[in-house]
This record gives C-alpha cells, structure tokens and sequence, in this order.
C-alpha cells in the first residue's frame, strides 16, 4: 500500500479541486463569450426594437420579448402567491404530519417532472380542455406549475431560517399568529423568497419545451393573455430547427444570456442590500 | 391586593416530562418576585404558562389553575393575545427585531391597533424612558436595534414590553449574558418599575434575587422548595437545601 504524507495529499485534494473549480467557471465563460460574440453584432437597437421579417430571418425580437415578459409575470404572478402560501401553511400552520409529508413529497416528484411532459399536459389540460388555446395564459400556468415547486422549496427554506425567538417575541407581544407572520416571519425570509422568486424567473425566461406547446410561436406581438405568443427560446429553437439564419439565432441567444444575467446580478445586489440593512 | 396566585399548579411537556408539580405561591400588585434555582427546575416553564406562551407546544399537561385578578387565565374567557399584552415577557437573550429602535418599541402597540406618529411617539419615549435608555438612543432612534450594545438591546426589550403598558412584567434571567454594569442599570430600572407593575424575575443569580425582590422562591427539579419574604429567605431559609443553594454549597 501507498500511504500518502497527509500534507501532500492535502496538497492533492486542493489542487484537485481548485482545477476542477476553474473548470467549471471556464465553461461558464467559455459559453457566455462564445454566444455573445456571435450574436452581439447583430444585437442593436433595430433588432430589439422591430418584429421579425420573414419568420426571423431578417428584423427583429421585439415581438418576442413582449411575449417572454408577459409569459414570465403571469407564471409568477400565479406561483408566487401559491408557493409561498403553501410554504406558509407547512412551516408556520402545521406540525410535521403524514399530510404535510404528503404534500412535500408531492412538490419533490412535480419538480422532477421534465418540462416537455409538462408542456404536455398544459396542452392537454389548458389549450385544449379549458379551451383557452395557444396563448400567454396557457404558457403562463404551464410554467407556473413548473416552478411552483422551487418557490415552495426556497421559501420554506427561508422561512424556517428566521430564528424561533423572534416569532416568540412578537407572540409574548400579543402578536397572533398571522400578524407574527407577515410582520416578522415574512420580512426575516424575504431575501430567500426573492432569490427563490429569482431563479424561478430564469427557469421561465429560458423555457423551451413546456411553452412551445401551451404559448405557441404566432410571430406577432400578444396584446392581451389570451393571444399566442412565441417567447425568446422558442424563437431561438425555431430559427435554429426551421431556418439557416444562424446570425438572428445567435442574436437572439445572446439577448437571452444578458436578460438572465442582468436578473441573476439584480437579484444578487438586492438580496445583499436586503441583508445588509439591518446587520 | 392580590395580582396573581397560582394553585397547586403543575405542568408536562409532551410525553409526560413533568417540568412542574404542585406549585402555589402568590404575587401582590407592585411587588417583585424573584424566582432562583439551578437549571432544568421548570423556571421558565412557569413564566411560560403565565403568559400561555406554551399554547403553542403540542401534547402539553396541565393541573391546577393560575388567576391573574381573580380570572383564570386558562379559562375561555381571556383571550391569549390580550394576556400576553397584560403580561410581558423579557427574554434571557436579548432579541432586537431586525427593525429600527424605533420600530421596536413600537412593534407591540402596532400589533395591537394603535395608529398615529403622535400616540406612538408617545409610547416609543415612555417606553425607553422608563427603560432607562431614552438619554442614550433619542438621537438614532431610525437606527437599526441590533447596532446596540447587548446590554442596550436588553433594555430595549424591556421597553418594548412597557410601551403595551402592560400589568405585569416577567423577565426571565435576563441580565445572564451581560456585564455588571449593565446589570445594575437593569436593576436601576426594575426598582422604578416597581411602583407600576407587578414584576416576576428569575434570576440565576442569588445576589441579585436578594437585591432586587419583596419576595423569593426557590425551585429545585419542579418543586417550589421555599417561597417567603426575600429578608426571611435569606436570613433565616427554613428549608435546608435553600439554604444550601443561597450559601453556595449546591450541587
Ligand atoms: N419545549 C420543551 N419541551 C420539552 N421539555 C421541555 C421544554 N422546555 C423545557 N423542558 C423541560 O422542562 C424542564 C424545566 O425546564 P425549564 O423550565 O426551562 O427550567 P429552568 O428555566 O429552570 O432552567 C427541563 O427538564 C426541560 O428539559
Ligand atoms: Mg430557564
């Protein structure tokens, strides 16, 4: 047997791990620079601003973009009072019981559910039963169930993290239990909430399956959330699948990368302002 | 008169833990009762069932009764929130809310219904003041709590629980994290609270259950051992483990 000096393995499992660190990080960056420079020359102010021409192979996004903002606020609009009342009731409303086991392990197996069968049953369900048809609304409950276990999850996370004795507090005080809920409870888990809240909105931006089917890819700009509409991902998989226009493709993608970006740093900063605050 | 007695009461945790059996003492309005034992001996159980701040813990026990005015806290005539605005409740840890001092101070009035910058402002400055920690905070009262030294943060607890205007106050060992100094400026305070309020301390600090109260009690392993005047306990303990306890030969 080989017995390693501890200071070398050490050494070993640190070297290994820094490698397997910057790995991570270089692929990261890898894809980050590779979509942008390929798609920032095409990204200007016409293409933000115009609809697309000849299905996407000239123009613009804008159309699109309308779509992905509107699909997005409606899932969160409907997952976010949803989840966190759910996470609620489990944490603060309930002892650990057969039936809240019930409930988690229920929200555990939807988010295993890949999205294409979700998008599936938003068409079965939404578009053809209750016969709202391709449309923001349909897209929108569709991804509100996709994420819906995610902001259960973050926000019961943060929720059992605010300590005990502030709920005492505010219950010695003569707080019932729903004043301690929203004045104390609430405000202590915000940061996750808004963390889980998101992540969730990254999910919805760069959904592909479950919104193709439930949304659809009408090429114009939905004025209402009954109207068909495609979102940034379906355009770019389309155009991808459908067309050789590589450059608008890439376009696009690119436009997606800063929006997720651009929200992943906001929420960053203001989870840290949030926190900061007080401490 | 007679603010609280408590009467052959005893309490259990979930699965049968006793934490208290057979306790009965009594507590007059403006009087100071000071509560010392070793841990584990159901001292903070006690504050606990007198506010019904264990209503909240499943599988829980209880025997005998506990009136506060004559009206047994118990009984489905007293609303549990309204008690515990009667009777406040100071923590062992300090436990600002991560609000400003301000915001602190008013959190319980808030919670129960009083509005207006005027009415709270008023309570907010009663409150600090008879907390003794107006003079050092009514500069940076925006200023977030937890930016207060602990000793501070524990007077700011106190006043928290004074600006319900409550009718009994229990602190539950609440000098224990902090220094002499801020110790004595708790002590300072207590003694001015006295002629408003009944005030319930335990204390694991013998010195100061000697200093501070009319009358003590002694706890050992959920028993009441020995409760009396404060002067009695102290000269003349009748029963041999409070004497023991007081003159440092526990355990
Ligand atoms: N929430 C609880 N659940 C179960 N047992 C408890 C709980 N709190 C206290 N106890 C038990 O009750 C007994 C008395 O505890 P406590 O009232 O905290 O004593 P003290 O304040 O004198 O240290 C202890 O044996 C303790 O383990
Ligand atoms: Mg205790």
């Amino acid at each position: 047997m080989i017995r390693l000096d501890p200071a070398l393995s050490q050494k070993l499992v640190r070297w290994v791990l820094v490698s397997l660190t910057a790995l991570t990080v270089s692929i990261l960056v890898f894809i980050i620079t590779y979509v942008l420079l390929k798609g920032l020359p095409v990204l200007g102010w016409e293409f933000l601003s115009t609809g697309a021409v000849d299905a996407g192979r000239g123009g613009g996004i804008f159309p699109f973009i309308v779509s992905t903002v509107f699909i997005t606020v409606v899932a969160l609009a409907i997952a976010t009072p949803l989840g966190v009342g759910t996470a609620i009731y489990l944490t603060e409303y309930t002892r650990e019981t057969a039936a809240t086991r019930v409930v988690r392990f229920a929200a555990e197996c939807l988010a295993g559910i890949p999205s294409i069968i979700l998008g599936l049953f938003g068409f079965i369900t939404f578009v053809l039963f209750l016969k709202l048809g391709w449309s923001i609304l349909s897209g929108g409950l569709t991804l509100a169930i996709m994420v819906l276990p995610t902001i259960i999850r973050t926000s019961e996370e943060a929720i059992i993290a605010v300590p005990q004795n502030r709920r005492d507090v505010s219950t010695s005080l003569g707080g019932t239990r729903w004043q301690t809920v929203t004045r104390v409870v609430l405000p202590g888990a915000l940061p996750g909430i808004v963390t889980g809240i998101m992540l969730s909105v990254g999910r919805c931006i760069g959904e592909t399956a479950a919104v193709i089917f439930t949304a659809g890819s009408a090429l114009g700009t939905p004025t209402s959330i009954f109207a068909s509409g495609r979102t940034l991902a379906v355009h770019f998989y389309i155009l991808a699948t459908e067309t050789d226009a590589f450059g608008m493709a890439y376009g696009t993608a690119a436009a997606l990368i800063i929006a997720i970006l651009t929200i992943n740093t906001l929420a960053y900063w203001m989870m840290h302002r949030i926190m900061r605050k007080y401490s | 008169m007679e603010k609280i007695r408590v009467k052959g009461f005893g309490f259990a945790y979930q699965g049968g833990s006793v934490a208290l059996e057979n306790i009965n003492l009594s507590v007059m309005r403006n009087e100071i009762l000071g509560i010392m034992g070793p841990a584990q001996s159901g001292k903070s159980t006690l504050l606990r069932c007198l506010n019904r701040m264990v209503d909240a813990l499943p599988g829980t026990s209880r025997k005998g009764s506990i009136t506060l005015d004559g009206a047994d806290i118990f009984s489905g005539e007293i609303d549990p929130d309204d008690l515990r605005r009667r009777v406040g409740m100071v923590f062992d840890v300090p436990v600002p809310l991560p609000r400003s001092i301000y915001e602190n101070v008013a959190y319980g009035p808030k919670l129960h219904g009083v509005r207006g910058r005027k009415k709270l402002d008023e309570l907010v400055e009663f409150g600090l003041r008879s907390a003794i920690l107006w003079d050092e905070v009514k500069d940076r009262l925006g200023t977030s709590a937890l930016r207060l030294s602990g000793g501070q943060q524990q007077r700011l607890c106190i006043a928290r629980t004074l600006a319900l205007d409550p009718e009994v106050i229990l602190l539950d060992e609440p000098c224990s994290g902090l220094d002499p100094i801020s110790t004595l400026k708790i002590e300072e305070a207590l003694s001015e609270l006295k002629s408003k309020y009944t005030i319930i301390i335990v204390t694991n600090n013998t010195k100061q259950a000697a200093r501070v109260s009319d009358k003590a009690a002694y706890f050992l392993m959920g028993e009441l051992v020995e409760y009396g005047r404060t002067k009695q306990i102290f000269t003349v303990p009748r029963d041999r483990r409070t004497d023991d306890y007081i003159s440092g030969r526990f355990g």
